[in-house]
């Protein structure tokens, strides 16, 4: 940067007149200023402020470029960048008053060339910059697209090696060019990525601005800036954050003022952290500000008439908070310079979902809130789900996806209105349009035979589109579809097979548009994300139905699951007394291998997580996505299973999450003083053998009646008296699966995921 | 003026693309339709990474439709605004140098033709009609849209 405006001021010394080159040191030495009175560097400050204002006569045409103006400037300039390197590795400032720089800048002065040209000369000994050259990113496609050709070559040549006999030195050859191959790969797609610093750098700043205008103090925390994002996506999501962070200063944090009434400090706090996670990156921008009010939220809505009464009252905390993404919703009272102005956070939504991003919000009135962007790693690379209709296969984000149904499946129903398809799925009913129907393709399927997949396109609302058959998750390298292709609306793009034959990723919106389905706001709660409270809802617990390492088939309750990871073989090694399997920077416990044996190459595994502990579970496939609807028949030992139930007409083995917790992180738990206590009757059997495991895997210390420490929750067998009154919270216990009335508040006892809701929410009060 | 020219079969004709912007002449297998799409689009190839939409141009002269259900076509892939393109063609002959710069053909000639038209070259074996390649990639339907 410093380098780069040397010459440039040595272009405009030979040029005077050349009013770019001018306007463009001016900015630096503007910028320079301002970022200098943001970090109390004074004497920074002095020398870009005196460079600025000779610059300003010389913009003004009340000086003229000469030599001597041009020699001070770039000394001022040389001492700038021998400060900031001093500040960098956080030495000393170099020596030596800067008046004399700033009074060779007076007009008719020739001094102060002599002695700049030996600091310069030793600055730049001092500072090693890492090596680095300019490459056109014509040039980097090329170099990818070649890469990709590569690993495509790869594969063809992998599938005739595995149909040819095989000779041991050829495929020990072959898997050494296969690493390569996949290392260069790596390489070169880090040459797309950018540190996402580069976004970060301007915040502060804009902070600064507006917290002046808005007579606020805030102190901003940037965290992560070397998490690396494509180039590309870094400008998609610079927009997003802008907005987000300007609510935050307008709206989220208070006047200084308002803090100290309400008990906190002067200064709020903005912080902006970014983190990779998988093959997402998540960027957090988190404020200590008031809050947003979900009621206020609720009220605008009904006043905007985006909202019925009923559903109003219907909507929990999260879902009143996700109202912010509606349309012309905003909490702002009225509208200010910074935001408000009519572009809200359906815009910011809409733009990060158009990249294949999420992004969430989570609010404590009073306490701040926390907006989270969850964006893919690359633009180019898309998690989706292929599909086929006879034996044309296509694509689908997988982010749009919100679950996969048969059509024939017990809970979904499929019925005709006028002629268009309606699905009835556990009791919502969401408007079904048929794949082949849409692209005029014949199938050889009836309706009842189809697969649904539910969708959930940007900023619109769920249908269900019904395909032929669902082949495999995978990750897609997509690129832009030509015009011609564009045209027809339902494409989002194209992608290669790993046979190297073309497959069409579709757009969910493209598609309900074309397929007349009316894209309305609705259905809010098939929006809230993924949370503990959609297991709270619980018309039917969702579970999902894999094939274990061993062959057995299983089902594992999908509120725990937070996602579906694949690893390579090699991840996965002993530690500390049991398998452990590394996933990023992250190694959790891992389950469900059992008398198995690891499949060499990759491995799929379950990412479980309690809210404060995460566990692997391997798998070798998934089935489906189904719902428990049949009772389940309890193992007698406790164990990884906790019975066997019917999900889709044949038997499963019903996983127990709680066991897997209890066994694999419950020695990771918390220390047990800051344990929330748990009080169960010492002499209930059942209690003590089949529950205390439960609650003790939940994080809770058990107690007994007669222990003397304060209980954080008694749980107590219906009809039984309280002994613990002083406890901040009860669960009762029922033996009946059905509740006695409307009022009756207690939980079945092998009820656990409502079982584990309360554990949880009682203990949420201590220790998190 | 020695501007080089592919010359290949489009519906039993004869005529010239403009060499430098035809990357390669390639021969398709696999052909993935697109639905909905617009009907000169045949669908789409690979060649090697690359996705390549395939343009029947007989479809988007109007003069028909080439029948790809017996196997392996002969295309010229081109590049157009970062996309790439491969035109079905019937035959691929060979490599001429043009003798003149295109004028324009004052007979009457079929309308999609007429549309596709860059003008008339001489060539050492006679006067070809130059192919404007964009005007083929539209095709008809945008054409008049």
């Amino acid at each position: 940067m410093l380098e780069a405006l040397g010459g440039e001021i040595v272009a405009w010394e030979a040029e005077p007149d050349d009013r770019a080159r001018l306007d463009s040191i001016f900015r630096f030495v503007h910028t320079v200023k301002g970022n200098c009175g943001f970090f109390d560097f004074p004497r920074l400050e002095a020398l870009s402020h005196a460079a600025e204002d000779a610059l300003a006569d010389v913009r003004a045409g009340r000086r003229q470029a000469d030599g001597p103006l041009v020699s001070a400037v770039l000394a001022i300039i040389d001492r700038i960048g021998e400060m900031v390197a001093a500040i960098e590795d956080g030495s000393e400032m170099p020596a030596g008053s800067d008046g004399a720089l700033i009074e060779a800048l007076e007009p008719g002065t020739e001094a102060a060339a002599g002695p700049v040209a030996a600091t310069v000369a030793e600055a730049q000994g001092k500072v090693a910059a890492p090596r680095t050259i300019r490459l056109s990113v014509e040039l980097l496609d090329r170099v990818m697209s070649g890469v990709s050709d590569m690993v495509l070559a790869r594969n063809e040549l992998a599938r005739r090696l595995r149909e040819s006999p095989t000779d041991v030195p050829i495929d020990g050859a072959f898997e050494r060019l296969s690493s390569i191959i996949a290392e260069m790969r790596d390489a070169i797609t880090r040459t797309r990525m950018q540190r996402i610093e580069n976004l970060f750098v301007a915040l502060p700043r804009m902070v600064r601005d507006l917290s002046a205008e808005l007579g606020k103090q805030i102190l901003v925390d940037i965290e992560g800036g070397d998490v690396e994002l494509d180039r590309e996506m870094i400008e998609m999501i610079r927009d997003p954050l802008t907005h987000i962070i300007r609510n935050a200063v307008d709206h989220g944090i208070e006047t200084p003022a308002e803090r100290l009434k309400a008990g906190k400090r002067e200064i709020g706090i903005l912080c902006i952290s970014a983190r990779q996670s998988g093959n997402q990156i998540l960027i957090d921008i988190q404020d200590d500000g008031r809050g947003i009010d979900g009621k206020k939220l609720v009220e605008k809505a009904l006043a905007a008439g985006t909202l019925a009464k009923a559903e109003a009252a219907a909507l929990a905390p999260r879902e009143q908070l996700a109202l912010i993404f509606e349309a012309g919703l905003s909490t702002a009272n009225q509208v200010t310079a910074i935001s408000g102005r009519g572009v809200g956070m359906d815009v910011v939504r809409s733009s990060v979902e158009r990249i294949g991003g999420i992004v969430e919000v989570d609010s404590k009135p009073g306490a701040g809130t926390r907006i989270t962007l969850r964006v893919p790693l690359t633009l180019t690379i898309i998690p989706a789900l292929t599909v086929s209709i006879g034996n044309q296969h296509f694509a689908i984000p997988r982010s749009a996806i919100e679950e996969i149904v048969r059509a024939n499946g017990e809970s979904v129903k499929l019925e005709r209105v006028g002629g268009a398809g309606v699905a009835t799925i556990r009791g919502r009913r969401v408007p079904e349009v048929a794949l082949a129907d849409i692209l005029g393709l014949d199938s050889a399927l009836k309706d009842e035979e189809r697969t649904l997949i539910v969708l959930r396109p940007a900023g619109g609302d769920v249908y269900a589109l019904a395909v032929d058959r669902i082949h495999d998750h995978e990750e897609l390298v997509v690129k832009p579809a030509a015009p011609a292709v564009m045209a027809t609306g339902l494409y989002a793009g194209t992608t290669l097979a790993d046979d190297g034959s073309p497959i069409l990723l579709l757009d969910p919106a493209g598609l309900a548009q074309v397929g007349g389905v009316k894209l309305e706001a609705q259905e809010r709660a098939a929006r809230i994300a993924e949370g503990p409270l959609a297991v709270a809802a619980r018309q039917a617990t969702q579970v999902i139905l894999f094939r274990g390492l061993d062959g057995g088939r299983r089902a594992l309750r999908l509120s725990v699951v937070d996602r579906i990871e694949e690893v390579s073989a090699a991840a996965i090694k002993p530690g500390a007394g049991q398998l452990r399997v590394q996933l990023g920077e992250a190694i959790l416990p891992l389950a469900g291998i059992g008398n198995a044996d690891l499949p060499a190459g990759k491995v799929r595994l379950f990412r479980l997580n309690d809210g404060a502990h995460e566990v692997g579970y391997c798998f070798h496939e998934v089935i489906d996505l189904s719902v428990l609807d049949h009772d389940v028949i309890q193992a007698d030992q406790p164990g990884e299973i906790s019975g066997v139930t019917l999900v889709d007409n044949e038997p499963a083995e019903l996983v127990d999450a709680h066991w897997l917790f209890a066994n694999h992180v419950g020695a990771a738990a918390r220390p047990v003083d800051q344990q929330p206590v748990c009080c169960l009757p010492g002499d209930d059997p059942w209690m003590q053998n089949m529950l205390r495991p439960i609650v003790e895997a939940a994080g809770y210390r058990v107690v007994g009646e007669a222990d003397e420490a304060r209980a954080d929750l008694v749980i107590v067998a219906e009809g039984a008296k309280v002994a613990k009154a002083a406890a901040a919270r009860t669960i009762r216990l029922r033996s009946e699966p059905e509740a006695a009335g409307a009022r009756d508040s207690s939980i079945y006892r092998y009820d656990r995921a409502a079982l584990l809701i309360a554990l949880k929410s009682a203990g949420g009060g201590r220790g998190r | 003026m020695n501007e080089l020219l592919l010359v290949v079969t489009i519906a039993g004709e004869r005529v010239a693309l403009p060499a430098d912007s035809v990357e390669s002449v390639v021969e398709l297998d696999t052909l993935i339709p697109v639905p909905r799409a617009a009907p000169h689009v045949a669908g789409l190839s690979a060649l090697r990474s690359r996705v390549l939409t395939v343009i029947d141009c007989m479809r988007s002269l109007d003069l028909g439709v080439t029948d790809c259900s017996d196997g392996v076509r002969e295309a010229a892939v081109v590049e157009l605004d970062g996309h790439h393109y491969a035109l079905i063609v019937d035959l691929v002959e060979d490599v001429v140098e043009a003798l003149s710069d295109p004028t324009p053909v004052r007979a009457a000639m079929g309308a999609g033709w007429e549309r596709a038209s860059a003008g008339m070259v001489e060539t050492e074996s006679g006067p070809l009609l130059l192919i404007d390649v964009a005007a083929l990639i539209c095709g008809s339907e945008a054409k008049a849209a």
